[in-house]
């Protein structure tokens, strides 16, 4: 059981409108659902981990449906955004509640707390545990029963570069065994880093799919920017701009290169090296200037 | 790190065996129930009556009426439901309110299940610090004349069922589940239980009583509640809020931070 679906899903509070008509399939590998804090993210996430009843459409797993449905845990692991635990627990005492509540036992939690390295704290209790800590036995907690589905809600917050990058590490294996694994976030660049796939939420509303760069690409309405340095500046600058995929052209002399706005993505990709070669320009740098996640999402947001 | 690949989720089923009691739930409820700040007032509350009965039995010595007064006002009036209060909405309500009980809930469990250990976890908590110790200070106030000590210890173990039921639905029901506890403990059966002669009815300490009154000696405890109509009302309370309460967990909702 690997993909969930989400079939045309709003959900309100009152007449606030949280999830506004979301549709979307989500298989194995690692996807980021983004958006800024408030876009529903944790709505979405609730919902599919079976903690919401969808106000309207349905979320599935491979057809079952989620809500209500407590043997679909036997598939799905869940790591909650909020900090409570059973902290007069040691890690390894909440490890195996976890998996003793799996109808599993010791063997299964100890494979759990190795493989988020926490062994060698797992009998201190975890009110003495610290952020990234907790997070990872908050992990271990899901994957004891090896489930096919893991959702994360906002797992990165608060903890240090070194134990992100350990959980990212951690993430992108889980996803490479062919798990499905989904994880929100509103910082954009852990999503960039981590997700082969990405889902952006924006106030409600499913605002874009897909793999990041293509749906950079989508938004063939925006200007995409580029730096490029040649052996001929000038010279190429003057062929390029004849051209009306191109809106705009910056000699920055300070970089010693140029600034080049285009508006029509695919037709300036294949100008740039056919005119460089007509003109016997030698180009040195070409890189897309803004293709951060950051104004894509900005973007996005603003639209 | 260890690497696995995922497999087939364990075909025993052994979580979803249809048991009503699970051995990891009550463990877990056992243990954050004893390890609250609040759990001094169950230590407490029982000791505060053992010493009572202490010094009214040295200073005034074996008598069946003060007896009968103490186990009756402080013992079941006070304590018992007290003591419900904290086991039964302690045995659920801080684990929704800090959402840690979907550690619980995300997994394969049946949700009567989950309410009917802590059930019986709350009721173990509440009989171990009402029920007993009034049955010790029963024997230290009168040495269980008339069967005074035994029927109120009686009455306070079948109170101690029906509160902790109750106050295990207000778990789930509301985050002020103390608050609601303590109204209805106090100044439902309290206050108008001793106004409103109607309202003795409606009061599990009633109910409690008209059993408590059968296992005394004749005339030595007194319910308002005929015994066939009290033991009806506690059964149907009991089994009324447990099947709410597995309701309630079954469509929880945790909304999101946002």
């Amino acid at each position: 059981m690997t993909t969930l679906s989400i079939d045309h899903v709003s959900r309100w509070f009152g007449n606030v409108v949280a999830v506004n008509d979301i549709t979307m399939t989500i298989g194995p590998g690692v996807t980021g659902l983004l958006g800024p804090n408030g876009a529903g993210k944790s709505t979405l996430i609730n919902m599919m981990g079976g903690f919401l009843a969808p106000s309207n459409g349905s979320v599935t797993l491979d057809g079952t449906t989620i809500w209500r449905n407590a043997g679909i845990y036997r598939h799905i692991g869940i790591v909650p955004e909020r900090e409570a635990m059973y902290d007069f627990l040691t890690g390894r005492e909440f490890v195996v509640a976890n998996a003793e509540l799996h109808g599993l036992g010791r063997k299964e939690a100890a494979r759990a707390l190795a493989t988020v390295e926490m062994e060698y704290a797992q009998d201190r209790k975890i009110s003495t545990y610290s952020k990234g800590m907790r997070q990872r036995v908050k992990m271990a907690s899901a994957l004891v029963h090896d489930p096919s589905v893991l959702l994360l809600d906002e797992p990165f917050n608060g903890m240090d570069p070194r134990q992100r990058m350990q959980l990212m590490e951690l993430l992108r294996r889980m996803g490479d065994q062919g798990r499905t694994v989904l994880f929100s976030s509103h910082i954009l660049e852990e999503v960039e880093q981590l997700a082969s796939h990405i889902e952006v939420v924006v106030a409600g509303r499913h605002a874009a799919s897909g793999d990041f760069r293509k749906i950079r690409r989508l938004m063939t309405d925006r200007p995409h920017r580029y730096l490029v340095r040649s052996d001929n500046d000038r010279a190429l600058a003057g062929a390029l701009i004849a051209d009306p995929s191109t809106s705009g052209i910056e000699v920055d002399l300070a970089e010693g290169a140029l600034r080049i706005q285009a508006v029509d993505f695919a037709r300036f990709t294949a100008l740039l090296p056919r005119v460089a070669r007509d003109h016997g320009i030698r180009l040195l740098t070409v890189s897309p200037s803004d293709e951060s996640l950051e104004s894509v999402f900005s973007y996005l947001v603003a639209a | 790190m260890s690497t696995t690949t995922p497999t087939a989720p364990p075909a025993s089923g052994a979580a979803t065996k249809a048991a009503l009691f699970h051995p990891t739930v009550a463990r877990l409820t056992h243990r954050a129930l004893l390890g609250r700040r609040r759990a001094m007032i169950l230590f407490a509350l029982p000791a505060l009556l053992v010493i009572i009965a202490v010094a009214v039995r040295t200073l005034t010595g074996a008598d069946d009426t003060t007896a009968g007064a103490i186990l009756g006002t402080f013992a079941l009036g006070t304590m018992v439901p007290l003591i419900g209060v904290i086991a039964g909405t302690g045995a659920i309500g801080p684990e929704i309110d800090d959402g840690s009980v979907v550690y619980l809930l995300a997994k394969p469990v049946p949700r009567p299940t989950i309410i009917i250990t802590k059930l019986l976890v709350a009721i173990g908590v509440t009989v171990a610090f009402s029920a007993i110790p009034i049955l010790l200070a029963g024997f230290l106030l009168n040495g269980n004349s008339q069967q005074i000590a035994v029927g109120y210890a009686v009455a306070a173990a079948i109170a101690s069922i029906a509160y902790s039921a109750l106050f295990l639905l207000f778990g789930t029901i509301t985050r002020h589940a103390v608050v609601f506890g303590l109204v209805y403990a106090l100044v439902w059966e309290s206050l108008f239980g001793n106004l409103v002669p109607g309202a003795r009815t409606l009061s599990i300490q009633q109910w409690a009583l008209a059993l408590g009154q059968k296992a005394a000696a004749e005339g030595a405890i007194s319910s308002d509640v005929q015994l066939p109509l009290a033991v009806g009302l506690l059964v149907a309370l009991t089994a009324g809020a447990t099947w709410y309460a597995s309701r309630r967990l079954k469509a929880l909702t945790l909304a999101g931070e946002e």
